[in-house]
């Protein structure tokens, strides 16, 4: 226990004396965690197969018809 | 013709090229830079001499600020895997998963536990604790390095993998064989001994400054003499490395090392292109000679790609229209094995599903014996094999020749700095400043040619750039594209003036 809190102390001592420009840093980080993932990735970088609700099998097909149309449609 | 239109192909692959060019403006200054602020924290440990704690602390807060912009913008890569790329992620299988995953875990024990360690451990911890944990961050960005480096080298040779036609995946049949494939091992050990040249060109580039401005001469010189030791080093590492990636290329990506040459007409005891001009207008077809000027050293060629004076090494032309005497077949033969493999790859699959066994087991085996050229079977024309070849020589030839550019320069810089004639120098001074968007320019040319080169694969020989796209509007694509390049670009901005500022501030004394 006593080593937890050891090592809690150690993390929140160590963010409590961080200098401004370390402080800055951390906005950065934050500020570009929520464009990733609060924005790009739900707005704009869907999973295209999940997005089609298709299960795994239907995911295969999809896939193989994919594979395989060109080569169709070309012969 | 039913394949991706060529606008959404090429914005896919332009947004693509761009977060990974972005991306890697950060990652080779955090694999470089973590071993030199490694070894400056062992050496402020053996002496405790305070200069070196100043030293470690300054080049160790750059270290931050460079990791702290640059994290995450990998994951970038990995959202476009699964929208523009679906195709391509959903065949690849287990080979992005598995070493990702292991990445994700590595970086998340390793570089975050032992950064803060790292960062905050200043008089809180053991110091040898402390000065291991810096070892500890070196390690840790440079194995997570690894895992996406190997993934990156089973595109350009896939081994270790068997494609499941029921399911449309790759699945894993030897991890060893995906880890240590010859491309693999070469792959990461020149792209993170190539960082090493990047962190150690910028350390000196910077301390070079402050002896130029006459500011903390002794921390300059003492920083200068560690990265040129570690540049020097590691440029050595790089040339081998690089060596023995070119004789990979050779044997995997033959037509990659032609194009890198600008070898169209396939020769024994073929020469090294030193320094050439390529003629503008040459096509892959005609005889004209494809350099207006070129300096070529005899032989070297031939001994690089295949450790052997008097080898044979097939230029474009033997590789597109096939070599009898070379055994090279031709693309066109290529193309008919690959459309009988994807034609019976649908069999396959339509037969299983009526349930005719007998059928779908034929159909099995003809599209194995002729999945090796499975690729081939989406070109429309033999040409379509060949990428890029100006961009892919001039940068090939570019990155050689700064690499051996760096040689000197640390040479140079170890001379004058043991000495102490450095400070007399401005030029050198200037030089060694200048050269740090030298090795930024290094470092992504070698993706470049290696990303450029392979085209027009995805995976070698099997799936074309052009069959790995999703299905998505072009408008979408081009929307993110800038939306990335404004996002990047804001985020280098913010490096470059946060580096800045504090590179003005000096290193602190103690």
């Amino acid at each position: 226990m006593t080593i937890i809190k050891k090592i809690l102390n150690f993390y929140i001592e160590g963010f409590k004396n961080q200098s401004k420009s370390s402080k800055r840093l951390w906005v950065i980080i934050l500020i570009k965690l929520f464009i990733m993932f609060a924005i790009l990735k739900v707005f704009f970088f869907k999973d295209f197969l999940k997005s089609k609700n298709l299960n795994e099998q239907e995911k295969s097909e999809y896939i193989i018809n994919n594979l395989t149309k060109q080569n169709n449609e070309s012969n | 013709m039913s394949q991706i239109d060529l606008s959404l192909v090429d914005w896919s692959r332009a947004q693509f090229a761009l977060t990974a060019i972005y991306h890697w403006f950060f990652v080779p200054l955090t694999l470089g830079l973590s071993f030199i602020v490694a070894f400056m924290h062992t050496i402020y440990y053996r002496t405790g001499n305070k200069e070196w704690e100043s030293i470690t602390r300054f080049w160790m807060k750059l270290f931050g600020i460079n990791f702290a912009i640059g994290v995450a913008t990998g994951i970038i890569l990995e959202f476009e895997f699964g929208t523009n790329w679906s195709n391509y992620s959903w065949f690849v299988g287990d080979i992005f998963g598995a070493p990702l995953a292991i990445e994700g875990i590595m970086a998340f024990f390793l570089e975050s536990t032992f950064i803060a360690v790292m960062f905050f451990g200043w008089n809180k911890v053991n110091k040898k604790f402390h000065m291991i944990s810096s070892w500890l961050v070196a390690f840790g960005s440079n194995l997570s390095a690894l895992w996406i480096l190997v993934a990156n080298a089973w595109m350009q040779n896939p081994v270790g993998m068997k494609f499941n036609p029921e399911t449309a995946r790759n699945e894993m049949q030897n991890f060893w064989d995906v880890l240590l494939s010859p491309t693999a091992v070469h792959k990461f050990l020149h792209t993170i001994t190539s960082s090493y040249i990047v962190g150690a060109v910028f350390v000196i580039g910077v301390s070079a400054w402050y002896i130029l401005k006459g500011r903390h001469i002794i921390f300059a010189r003492k920083s200068i003499l560690i990265a040129s030791i570690f540049g020097l080093l590691s440029s050595v590492f790089v040339a081998a490395t690089g060596d023995n990636s070119a004789y990979d290329v050779a044997q995997q990506q033959p037509m990659k090392l032609a194009a890198m040459e600008g070898l169209y007409k396939g020769d024994t005891n073929a020469g090294l292109v030193a320094i050439g001009i390529l003629a503008p207008n040459k096509e892959i077809k005609d005889v004209e000679n494809p350099f207006i000027f070129s300096i070529k050293i005899p032989s070297l060629l031939s001994i690089l790609a295949e450790r052997d004076v008097n080898a044979f090494v097939p230029g474009v032309n033997d590789l597109v229209y096939g070599n009898k005497d070379q055994g090279i077949v031709p693309i066109s033969e290529r193309m008919k094995k690959g459309k009988t493999s994807i034609e019976h790859l649908k069999k396959f699959n339509e037969h299983k599903k009526q349930g005719n066994t007998t059928e779908a087991e034929r159909s099995l085996k003809i599209f194995e014996d002729n999945y090796k050229d499975f690729g081939y079977g989406y070109l429309n024309k033999p040409e379509d094999a060949v990428p890029n070849v100006p961009l892919t020589f001039y940068s090939f030839h570019i990155m050689v020749g700064l690499g051996f550019f760096f040689i000197v320069l640390f040479i140079i810089a170890l001379y004058n700095v043991a000495t102490d004639k450095l400070k007399n120098k401005k030029w050198l001074l200037k030089l060694l400043l200048w050269s740090i968007p030298l090795a930024y320019i290094a470092s992504e040319l070698g993706w470049i040619v290696a990303e450029v080169g392979r085209q027009p694969w995805t995976i070698q020989d099997i799936l074309p750039v052009s069959i790995s796209t999703s299905h998505l509007s072009t408008s979408s694509v081009i929307i993110t594209f800038f939306m990335f390049a404004t996002l990047f670009t804001i985020l280098l901005i913010a490096e470059v003036k946060i580096m800045l500022s504090q590179i003005k501030s000096g290193p602190k004394e103690l």
